[in-house]
C-alpha cells in the first residue's frame, strides 16, 4: 500500500481534540457535496468551460485549512476548490463564479481554475502548472521581511514536479529558509498519464526533496488525522523560523482529469482500492469509533448538503456579469485605458 | 546638478526609491555581492542590507515568481532580468500571472512591481543578448512598458514606475549604460505616459524610443543642414502611450516616421501608425514610414549588427520617403 511513513520522529502524537476533528470532518463533507453538485451543474450546462474536481483529495485541503491560521496565504492549482473552501470562503460566490455570474468570487472573470479570496488569505488558485511555487515563495519571503509570522502553504499535484518552476522555487526556498510548506497531492495521474511512465523516481516530491536539503516525507493523504498532524508539524516548523518543508501526501481524485475526462484509462482494481479508502467513509468510521454520536455526524452530513442546495440557489439566481467588468480592473487606476 | 552615465543613474534610480519606502526590495542574479554584471547596482548591497538587495541563483522563474508574490503581499519588489532575452524563460510569470491577476480576480491582487532588464543591441552580443523586446511586452493587456533614453528619464521614470500600481517593464538600453547627461540634485520624478518633444520642426514628426532617440537627434541635425527641419519625440513610455504628443505634432507637420530598433513585425511603430492612419489620415500629407531592424535575428559580427540596427543614414532616408 503505502511507503513508510518516515515520519517518526515528528509524528505519533495523539489525535487532535474531538472539535477539531469535527470540523475537519464538516470541511471534507462541504468539499464533496460541493464537487458533486459542481459536476451536476456541468451536465445541466450551467457550469461552463473546463473544471477539475478534488473529490478523493479532500482530507488534504480540510487538514491544512484546520491547522493554517487566519493570515495564513494559500496558493493552490487549477484543482483548487477543495483549497479554496477550505479557507472558509463562503460557497456561494464560489459556486457563482464557476457559473459565470456576477455574484462570483471574481465576479465572473477568473471562473474555476483561478479562484482567488484575498480576504481569506487563498491567494489564488494557478492554471499554468508549477508557476504558483515560485509566486508563493515571493508571499513567504514577504512574510519574513516584514516580521510577519504568517506562513505559507502551496498545493500542487505529483505532475508540476517535472516542471522547471518546481525546481526553481524548491531550490530558492531552501536557500532563503522560506516560511513555507510545499504540498504535494501525488493522485498518481499527471492528467492522463501514470506519473510512474512519467518520473525517475518513485515517489515525485520526497525522493527529491533531499536535493534541496530537506526531510522525505510521504503521508497518508487519505487519511485525514494523519494528514493534520503533518500539517500541523509543518506548519510549526515554518512559523517557528526552522524555514521549508515539502510534504508527499498519496491520494487518488475519484474522477477524471477534468470535466472531458471520463478517467477510463485507470485499472479497475486500482479505482476499486482507492474508492475504498475514501477519506471520508474512513474518518466517519473513526469518529464514531472515538465516540462520536452517530446525531451529531448526521447533522453535519445534512448541513453541508443544505449549504449546498443554498449557494446553488444564490448562485443561479446571480444575474450575468454587467458587460462593463470586461474593461474594469486591467490596471490599478480600476480601466483599462492604454493610452491618452 | 551633476553629471552621471545612464548606468550610475539606475543605481542613483533605486537607491532613491529604496530610500523612500521600505517596502522597496531589489533581488536578481548578482545584483548584490557583484553590484550587477552591467555594474547598475553597485553599492545598493552596503546601502541597503543583504534584507534588501538580494542575490538568487540562476532561476527567472523563480525571480519574477518571488517579486510576484511579494507584490500580492505588500511589497514593492524590483527584479532584475540580467537579459531582455532571458525574459523568455520567464514569460509566463510575466505574460499569464504578473499581467493578468489584477484582472482575473476582478480587482483583490494588485501588482506593484517593476522588472527591469538589459535590453537592445549594439554590444555585439549575438541574437541571445541583443534583442529589443518591448514590443513583446506592450503586447500582454496588464504590463506597462517604459524604456528610457537619458541618465534623468532612467532616475525620473524609474521613480514612477517603483511607485505605480501596477506591473511595469523597464528597458534599460544596454547600449546606453555609457552615456553621460546632466541630473539635477535631489528627487526626480517623471511620469509615466509622457512623451518628450526634443526638437521642433515643421517638416516631419520622428517619434523614436530609447537608443535610436539619439539617432533621431543627429539625423535631425544633418536633415537641417539640408534645410529639412523635423520633430524629434521621445516616446519613453510605450504603455501608457501618450497619443496626444505625437497625433498633435503628426496633425502640425503631416508626415510620421518610427524609428525601431526592434525587428519590423508588429514593432510599437506600427501601433503608432495605425492611430496615426486611424485618427489623423486626413492630417497625413504622405507615407508614413518605420525605419526598424530588418525582420531578422542579429548576427554578433560588429559590421553585420551595425548594417542590422537602424542607422541616422537609414533615418535620414527615411525622413526623406516620408516627404516625398
Amino acid at each position: 500500500m503505502l511507503e513508510s511513513r518516515n515520519l517518526s520522529e515528528t509524528l505519533g502524537g495523539a489525535p487532535a481534540d474531538v472539535e477539531v476533528r469535527l470540523a475537519l470532518y464538516r470541511s471534507m463533507l462541504e468539499m464533496r457535496a460541493f464537487e458533486k453538485r459542481a459536476n451536476d451543474l456541468f451536465l445541466q450546462g450551467l457550469v461552463k468551460g473546463t473544471s477539475h474536481l478534488g473529490n478523493g483529495q479532500e482530507a488534504i485541503a480540510a487538514a491544512y485549512g484546520q491547522a493554517m491560521r487566519p493570515g495564513d496565504y494559500s496558493f493552490a492549482t487549477y484543482r483548487g476548490h477543495n483549497h479554496t473552501l477550505s479557507r472558509g470562503v463562503p460557497m456561494a460566490p464560489v459556486m457563482s463564479e464557476l457559473m459565470g455570474r456576477a455574484g462570483g468570487l471574481m465576479g465572473g472573470k477568473g471562473g474555476s481554475m483561478h479562484l482567488t479570496s484575498v480576504e481569506h488569505g487563498m491567494l489564488g488558485c494557478y492554471a499554468i502548472v508549477g508557476a504558483h511555487l515560485t509566486i508563493a515563495n515571493g508571499a513567504a519571503f514577504s512574510a519574513k521581511y516584514r516580521h510577519s509570522d504568517a506562513v505559507t502553504v502551496c498545493f500542487f499535484g505529483d505532475g508540476a514536479t517535472n516542471i522547471g518552476a518546481f525546481h526553481e522555487a524548491l531550490n530558492l526556498a531552501a536557500v532563503w529558509k522560506l516560511p513555507i510548506i510545499f504540498v504535494c497531492e501525488n493522485n498518481l495521474y499527471m492528467e492522463y498519464t501514470p506519473i510512474a511512465a512519467a518520473i525517475a523516481v518513485e515517489h515525485p516530491a520526497a525522493d527529491r526533496a533531499a536535493a534541496y536539503g530537506l526531510q522525505r516525507i510521504i503521508v497518508d493523504g487519505n487519511d485525514a488525522d494523519e494528514m493534520l498532524e503533518i500539517a500541523s508539524v509543518t506548519i510549526e516548523r515554518a512559523r517557528s523560523g526552522e524555514g521549508p518543508s515539502i510534504v508527499e501526501a498519496m491520494t487518488y481524485r475519484h474522477g477524471g482529469h477534468s470535466r472531458a475526462d471520463p478517467g477510463t484509462y485507470r485499472p479497475d482494481a486500482e479505482l476499486q482500492e482507492w474508492l475504498a479508502r475514501d477519506p471520508i467513509p474512513q474518518y466517519r468510521a473513526r469518529l464514531e469509533a472515538a465516540g462520536v454520536d452517530l446525531a451529531t455526524l448526521e447533522a453535519i452530513e445534512n448541513a453541508a448538503v443544505v449549504a449546498v442546495d443554498a449557494a446553488t440557489e444564490e448562485a443561479k439566481a446571480s444575474p450575468l456579469p454587467d458587460p462593463s467588468l470586461i474593461e474594469r480592473d486591467v490596471f490599478a487606476d480600476g480601466g483599462a485605458k492604454w493610452r491618452n | 546638478m551633476a553629471e552621471l552615465t545612464y548606468r550610475e543613474a539606475v543605481a542613483v534610480a533605486i537607491a532613491q526609491e529604496m530610500a523612500r519606502d521600505d517596502s522597496v526590495v531589489l533581488l536578481g542574479e548578482d545584483v548584490a555581492a557583484a553590484g550587477g554584471v552591467f555594474k547598475t547596482t553597485v553599492g545598493l548591497l552596503e546601502k541597503f542590507g543583504p534584507e534588501r538587495v538580494l542575490d538568487t541563483p540562476i532561476s527567472e522563474q523563480a525571480i519574477l515568481g518571488a517579486a510576484m508574490g511579494a507584490a500580492m503581499t505588500g511589497l514593492r519588489p524590483i527584479a532584475e532580468i540580467m537579459f531582455s532575452d532571458f525574459l523568455a524563460v520567464c514569460w509566463d510569470l510575466v505574460a499569464n500571472q504578473i499581467a493578468k491577476t489584477r484582472y482575473m480576480t476582478n480587482g483583490q491582487v494588485g501588482i506593484p512591481l517593476v522588472i527591469r532588464s538589459a535590453n537592445g543591441g549594439g554590444a555585439r552580443f549575438g541574437a541571445q543578448h541583443s534583442q529589443s523586446v518591448e514590443s513583446w511586452a506592450m503586447a500582454i493587456p496588464g504590463l506597462k512598458v517604459v524604456a528610457p533614453s537619458t541618465p534623468y528619464d532612467v532616475i525620473g521614470l524609474f521613480a514612477s514606475a517603483v511607485r505605480d500600481d501596477d506591473p511595469v517593464l523597464f528597458f534599460e538600453q544596454k547600449s546606453l549604460y555609457a552615456l553621460r547627461g546632466e541630473v539635477p540634485n535631489g528627487e526626480i520624478v517623471e511620469p509615466l505616459g509622457s512623451a518628450k518633444v526634443l526638437r521642433h520642426g515643421k517638416d516631419a514628426t520622428v517619434v523614436a524610443l530609447a537608443a535610436m532617440v539619439h539617432r533621431a537627434l543627429e539625423a535631425a541635425e544633418l536633415l537641417a543642414a539640408e534645410g529639412i527641419e523635423v520633430t524629434v519625440i521621445d516616446v519613453r513610455s510605450l504603455v501608457p502611450l501618450d497619443t496626444t504628443t505625437i497625433l498633435n505634432s503628426v496633425v502640425e507637420t503631416g508626415r510620421l516616421v518610427t524609428v525601431e530598433e526592434n525587428p519590423r513585425l508588429c514593432g510599437w511603430g506600427a501601433e503608432v501608425a495605425s492611430i496615426a492612419v486611424e485618427e489623423c489620415f486626413f492630417d497625413l500629407d504622405g507615407p508614413i514610414v518605420r525605419v526598424t531592424t530588418p525582420h531578422v535575428p542579429l548576427a554578433a559580427a560588429d559590421s553585420l549588427e551595425d548594417l542590422a540596427l537602424p542607422s541616422t543614414a537609414r533615418i535620414i532616408e527615411g525622413v526623406k520617403k516620408a516627404l516625398r
